[in-house]
């Protein structure tokens, strides 16, 4: 998994591995457990390179962006 | 092209493959707003100014501050307290007298934001806050524009271009990423978080550099992709997106409803959340006074027989906010989601006139409730 912007402060880290996840809901349900405050905030969510907004297939290998709002100029 | 000194100063772009006379002419005819004169504004006004984009557009009510001029390089000490508008104009000015520079200092609001963006191609925000980064956004979509997108925070950087008209897929918008805004207190801004000066200048130039292919034609635009930096660890990440059309319902459908909006007030921190749980939908049944309102399809089941209510589906909710009578309204639809958007919307054209609630997790959950209970 890859962790952008201020969503590192809740991750703790730009990057995770997860096993055992066959979908995005599971993954951020296991997320969540972890990271409660992850709960609260906003993200958009992408599987290799492609957003999505409905729950997703993970393949073995695939790989998940984490992507906060941000609006600064 | 035919000017002597017009040739001299275009030349080193002139002479790059594909670019030639025909690319110059088409960035002296192209006319570009700029909104935000900040951080990524002023090196994307710089490089377009360079260019040779021949209208440029700045709005910005703002003036120049001393804690400005580590990432807004464009301005001198000698600038602090003047209008960023007027000072990016004569500033611009000096850099290419042969173009127009069009200032506007003043705040862009939903009265002037239509009349501004209709008056250029290409938009680029440069903006530094949510309710104006959704007013822009809805009002491209609105006029069709195409909206040059970038934004940072602390150490990361993200560019796109959205709604571009033609491309093989749906336009993608904001709203497509974020439906809603978040509320102030949910992302912290680059006063509270902090910026590293040195960003803005990277995504405002890119910026920059995605208006400058759109025109000529030149290369492979960012268009429904998002592209992102990190300074600290130079990654670079882009995402394919997609539009959602469900989105498409949050942006209002005309001059009139977008004059309606409060986009300040989307993005204020609301102290009391407007959903409502089966418990609290009870009482507010039991005291009377309040209009119900079905957001579903006609179709749609179950059906609802248990308090007085009357349907207008999603769709038609903008048009119908007149006959909304009572100040306090609960709107439900199946699971809550769409009575939930259907109140962000209201909330735009009420604003803190009326109590608007969503019931949460739908008539399903509340009949649910029921039957267990």
């Amino acid at each position: 998994m890859k962790i952008f912007g201020q969503l590192t402060d809740i991750i703790k880290s730009n990057t995770l591995t997860l096993t055992d996840t066959t979908d995005t809901k599971s993954l951020v349900d296991e997320l969540k457990k972890q990271y409660p405050a992850l709960d609260q905030a906003k993200y958009i969510l992408a599987v290799d390179k492609q957003t999505v907004t409905e729950n997703t297939i993970l393949k073995d290998g695939s790989i998940v962006a984490l992507l906060p709002p941000f609006s600064g100029g | 092209m035919n000017d002597k000194n017009s040739y001299e100063r275009y030349q080193r772009q002139v002479i790059l493959p594909d670019f030639g006379e025909e690319g110059q002419r088409k960035l002296l005819n192209a006319k570009v707003l700029v909104i935000g004169a900040g951080g990524l504004g002023c090196p994307a006004l710089q490089y377009l100014a360079a260019a040779g984009i021949g209208t440029i557009g700045i709005v910005d009510h703002d003036t120049v501050s001393l804690n400005n001029l580590h990432r807004q390089v464009i301005y001198s000490v000698s600038d602090i307290g003047l209008s960023k508008a007027k000072r990016a104009s004569a500033i611009l000015n000096g850099l290419n007298p042969d173009i127009k520079i069009v200032p506007y200092d003043e705040q862009l609001t939903v009265e002037n934001a239509l009349s501004i963006i209709e008056r250029f191609d290409i938009i680029i925000d440069g903006t530094d806050n949510f309710a104006t980064r959704y007013m822009i956004n809805d009002a491209c979509v609105i006029l069709d524009k195409p909206l040059i997108y970038g934004a940072v925070s602390q150490f990361d950087g993200q560019v796109a271009i959205f709604n571009f008209q033609g491309g093989d897929e749906m336009p993608v918008n904001y709203r497509d990423l974020f439906p809603e805004p978040p509320k102030e207190d949910e992302v912290l801004n680059c006063a509270e978080a902090g910026v590293l000066g040195v960003l803005p200048g990277i995504i405002g130039t890119m910026q920059a550099n995605e208006a400058i292919k759109l025109i000529t034609g030149l290369g492979d635009p960012l268009i429904n992709r998002l592209w992102t930096f990190n300074a600290l660890n130079n990654h670079v990440y882009e995402l394919r997106l997609k539009a959602n059309p469900e989105t498409r319902l949050l942006i209002p459908d005309g001059e009139v409803a977008f004059e309606q909006m409060n986009y300040e007030w989307l993005c204020s921190s609301a102290t009391e959340s407007f959903e409502i749980d089966a418990e609290k939908f009870d009482e507010l049944l039991e005291n009377g006074k309040i209009e119900i309102i079905d957001v579903r399809q006609p179709n749609e089941t179950p059906e609802v027989n248990e308090f007085e209510h009357r349907r207008i589906p999603m769709q038609q909710v903008e048009a119908s906010a007149d006959s909304i009578k009572s100040d306090t309204v609960v709107l439900f639809c199946q699971t809550g989601k769409r009575s939930k958007q259907a109140v962000i919307l209201l909330s735009g054209i009420f604003g803190s006139d009326k109590k608007l609630y969503s019931l949460k997790g739908g008539i399903v959950n509340w009949k649910n409730h029921h039957q267990l209970s």
